[in-house]
């Protein structure tokens, strides 16, 4: 039992229309002051279930069936909804994911945290703010004397956060929850924050529960880690041994999910399957004809550009200028510079994987190969011949179908309203590569086929599937056109790790079997490193490396690339 | 912000000029102006002299500059229909219009806020969707007949209410209001509440989804795990970040509950600047009409540039942007 907090048999239901829905079944942990407990688990885990239920705030219709939970030793299922309330703050806090949203916008940082310490305790204003102000200095904000007056748009996102954090600490809480706290942030500035947090965690003896699906973070800073799944308790226990040597098949098939930092595979293995597949009637629907090995020949039928020496892609002294003029502006406002000055070859059959943080214009790369982002100087070639800057490169233009794109958010890159029938058959009836419709419809069942969905999906529209089916689908999209240069923005981001590993498992079969070069942008540099033979590191819209990939992980030689490497989380140091 | 409000002063002046030359167009080339102001038995050449006088025969762009030269210096020209000066005409019958207009859009304001505020935190509660039910009729009825309505059940059947007409006013300079006798208060109940109650449900769903959003974002959830005192979470944080959009719509309601108290006017015989206009299109007074067109569009710029400005007030996130320096 942990003399902080306890949580046994805990149970949360939620009616629906269906019946009921166990969002978490049974969970047991404690924790002791001083203490960081990491819940770690995929979407649908009921980790932020398990945070809600502890401070008492389970969104409706959702109630607690069964369980306690004790903070020091009292139960807190038996308080008055107003006891409650007057506990939250005072002994357990908060911190939210994204700190864009988790301030009031029209509330100064002085105004938010001095209402909140006097809500807790009977002081006057200036003592408010004198804690105030000392809590920001201890969580790193420099000038906050006068900074603690700007309102919270004034703050950089790392910044941000460490308001929050002073927010959530200002009333001296026993325990504070955050639920994913870093995931917003790049990895700089995680490492900062999670930094923080370690050294609260000692100096104020205050107790964490730490809400992540990145099981980096929960090797870098927890004592102790339980994994969830499907709301159920797989494994717990201390980090080092669960991570180490986990027990659970669970545990074992993450952590194999998890793209390694320090080696390339040649594939993920071991990957999570859902239940094994039955041959339901779903997966018996078979159009006439139709199967991966059509889809394989069809594919590589078309007509192969005549080898080609040089590189497939090079880009020379490229810029990009984004001007922030209103209409009605009378001086010339000198333009942001997204990109600058960027020299990058993309060689036939290789993956080219381009790094950087948020901001760094990695997306604005991949918007000005494909032509949807107009650049303002240098130029472009593909497979030798000049490639026209945005809309100049007319629809009819061969590059149109030979450069394709999987864009990182696969619920806003699939048209909801269209059925995938539709939307895969579209650059086929487009770029005329088949024109007759029983043979369109055969060819979008074999890629689906090619890209491990059944065939029968063709007939469903976008929202009946979930984010790595929908990101397989965008796959299949980008496949059927028959590209030679495939771009990939954070095509993983947006997805659990098993998932993640579905997905860059099938891009690296589908890059084999048909020889594509790829363009593959992640701010995850294990990512990269599973998926590129060579590599570009983007900063401020620079190019400050590039390099063949594995030289590059063992031996970065620019100071940024060396710093964004050490500051990713890794499990070396637990899973040796 | 000085650039910010220049620069939409500038845009307000385009503006202005298209209506303008709308309503020159109007004025000009809806029938023959000549042809409107004489009799039958005037003479070709008495009519050809008049259209001299008037400077009709000049070129067209003169006419326009000579009509925006004698807008702006505030000379509108004379009615058709009864010879006087337009200018005048309008200014007596304004009060009568921007007081029905502030009070009813005071009426939706002070019930419509507060019952938004409760729909949304009592959500499906009873009373909640009783109010909700209510107001769906309300939006429902069109406003004639919600004020033929009223005046059958608080002046025919109960005879509470005058029905017609400001009833008794005073002259505060040209100003004449109604606020200053019970006569003039109670004429004015009937009218602003036709007026006032579909204004009402608009603003009253306005602030309830909008609060509801609102009270559904991490900043108002993180205020709740802090243990901030629920009424501070409801008045303090959420209900001033609803307000953002909702004094746009409220601003350019104001300039519509002006412009279209024509209707509500014309139920209640209320003299103000909607019922000259109709009395205007009746007697094809086309010069008022031109007029009254850009009075109209004057207040929907000015209340425009109000409600910009007030944003500037509101959210930090523009007064303090690098933008708007």
């Amino acid at each position: 039992m942990g003399s902080l907090l306890s949580v046994t048999d805990l149970t949360v239901e939620y009616p629906t229309r269906f019946g009921v829905f166990t969002a978490i079944e049974r969970i047991n942990l404690s924790l002791e002051p001083g203490e960081i407990h990491g819940l770690v688990g995929e979407s649908g885990a009921g980790k932020s279930t398990i945070g809600a239920a502890i401070i008492g705030l389970i969104a409706a219709p959702g109630y607690i069936a069964n369980g306690d939970v004790k903070l020091h030793g009292e139960s807190l299922r038996s308080l008055s909804a107003d006891a409650y309330h007057k506990l939250r703050g005072a002994k357990i806090s908060m911190i939210f994911q994204d700190p864009q949203t988790s301030l009031n916008p029209l509330l100064t940082i002085e105004d938010q945290m001095v209402e909140t310490i006097r809500q807790h305790s009977d002081v006057s204003y200036s003592e408010a703010r004198a804690q105030a102000l000392a809590l920001l200095e201890e969580t790193g904000i420099r000038d906050a004397q006068s900074r603690m007056s700007e309102y919270p748009h004034q703050f950089s996102g790392g910044m941000r956060q460490r308001v929050v954090i002073a927010l959530a600490l200002c009333t001296n809480p026993d325990l504070i929850i955050a639920d994913e706290p870093t995931t917003a942030l790049d990895v700089s500035i995680q490492k900062q924050i999670l930094a923080l947090i370690r050294e609260l965690a000692q100096t104020r003896k205050v107790g964490f529960i730490l809400i992540t699906h990145d099981i980096g973070v929960i090797a870098e800073i927890t004592d102790s880690v339980t994994v969830l799944r499907g709301g159920k308790l797989m494994e717990t226990g201390k980090t080092a041994q669960v991570l180490g040597t986990p027990q659970h098949e669970y545990t074992k098939a993450l952590m194999a999910a998890v793209p390694r930092l320090d080696k390339r595979l040649d594939r993920f293995s071991n990957i999570l399957q859902d239940e094994p597949d039955l041959p339901t009637p779903e997966l018996l629907w078979k159009v006439e004809g139709a199967s991966d090995t059509f889809a394989t020949d069809w594919l590589l039928r078309g007509e192969r550009q005549a080898a080609h020496d040089g590189p497939v892609l090079s880009v020379r002294d490229l810029e990009v200028t984004f001007n922030a003029s209103g209409t009605f502006s009378w001086r010339k406002s000198e333009g942001f510079k997204a990109l600058k000055n960027i020299n990058l070859d993309v060689m036939p059959g290789q993956v080219m994987g381009v790094i950087g943080e948020s901001g760094s214009g990695k997306s604005t790369l991949a918007k000005a190969i494909v032509g949807l982002v107009r650049p303002s100087a240098g130029q472009m070639q593909f497979n030798g011949a000049p490639l026209p800057y945005g809309r100049d490169r007319g629809r009819n233009h061969a590059a149109r179908r030979k450069i394709q794109m999987v864009f990182q958010d696969p619920y806003s890159s699939l048209n909801n309203r269209r059925k995938i029938e539709d939307i895969i058959g579209e650059p086929i009836r487009f770029f005329g590569l088949a024109d007759d419709r029983a043979e369109r419809r055969k060819i979008v069942a074999s890629v689906l086929d090619l890209v491990e969905m059944p065939q029968r999906a063709m007939l469903k529209y976008p929202h009946q599937f979930s984010g790595g089916q929908r990101q397989r689908i965008a796959v299949a999209r980008a496949l059927v056109a028959r590209p030679e240069f495939l771009i990939c923005d954070e095509p993983t981001s947006a997805l659990d790790v098993s998932i993640q590993a579905q997905i860059l498992n099938l891009l690296k079969d589908l890059q084999g079997k048909f020889g594509l070069s790829i363009l593959f942008i992640s701010h995850n540099l294990a990512v990269v490193r599973q998926m590129s033979d060579q590599v570009a590191v983007l900063k401020n819209g620079e190019l400050v490396e590039t390099g063949a990939a594995d030289a590059f992980f063992e031996a970065p030689q620019h100071a940024y690339s060396k710093l964004l490497l050490s500051e990713t989380p890794s499990l070396a140091s637990i899973a040796a | 912000m000085i650039a910010f409000i220049l620069r939409r002063l500038l845009q307000s002046i385009f503006v202005m000029l298209a209506v303008s030359l709308l309503a020159f167009l109007l004025f000009r080339y809806v029938g023959d102006p000549v042809a409107v102001m004489v009799g039958q038995e005037t003479s070709i050449e008495d009519q050809e002299r008049l259209r001299e006088q008037l400077g009709l025969n000049d070129p067209v762009w003169t006419q326009y500059t000579r009509f925006l030269g004698n807008l702006v210096t505030g000379d509108f020209g004379f009615s058709y229909r009864t010879r006087q000066p337009i200018g005048e005409m309008i200014l007596s019958r304004m009060p009568a219009t921007l007081e029905l207009g502030f009070v009813s859009l005071l009426i939706s304001l002070i019930v419509g806020i507060p019952a938004g505020i409760y729909t949304a935190l009592k959500n499906d509660g009873v009373i909640a969707n009783a109010i909700l039910i209510t107001t769906l009729i309300g939006v429902s009825i069109p406003t004639f007949v919600i004020g033929i309505f009223l005046i059958y059940l608080f002046g025919v059947q109960l005879g509470w209410l005058p029905t017609f007409g400001r009833g008794d006013t005073v002259a505060i300079g040209w100003w004449t209001t109604n606020f200053l006798t019970v006569d003039g208060l109670r004429a004015l109940i009937l009218p602003a509440l036709t007026l006032g109650i579909y204004q009402l449900t608009l603003t009253m769903r306005l602030v309830r989804s909008e609060m509801q959003d609102v009270m559904n974002t991490d900043f108002i959830k993180f205020a709740v795990a802090r243990g901030i005192d629920y009424r501070s979470v409801h008045y303090r944080h959420a209900l001033r970040n609803s307000m953002v959009p909702v004094v746009t719509i409220i601003g350019l309601q104001f300039g519509g509950i002006i412009a279209f108290s024509i209707v509500t006017e014309s139920v209640f015989q209320w003299p103000g600047m909607g019922l000259l206009f109709l009395d205007s299109i009746k007697f094809v007074d086309i010069p008022v009409m031109s007029v009254y067109l850009v009075i109209i569009a004057l207040i929907f710029v000015v209340i425009n540039l109000i409600v910009d400005i007030l944003y500037f007030v509101i959210d930090p996130r523009v007064r303090l942007s690098p933008e708007a320096g």
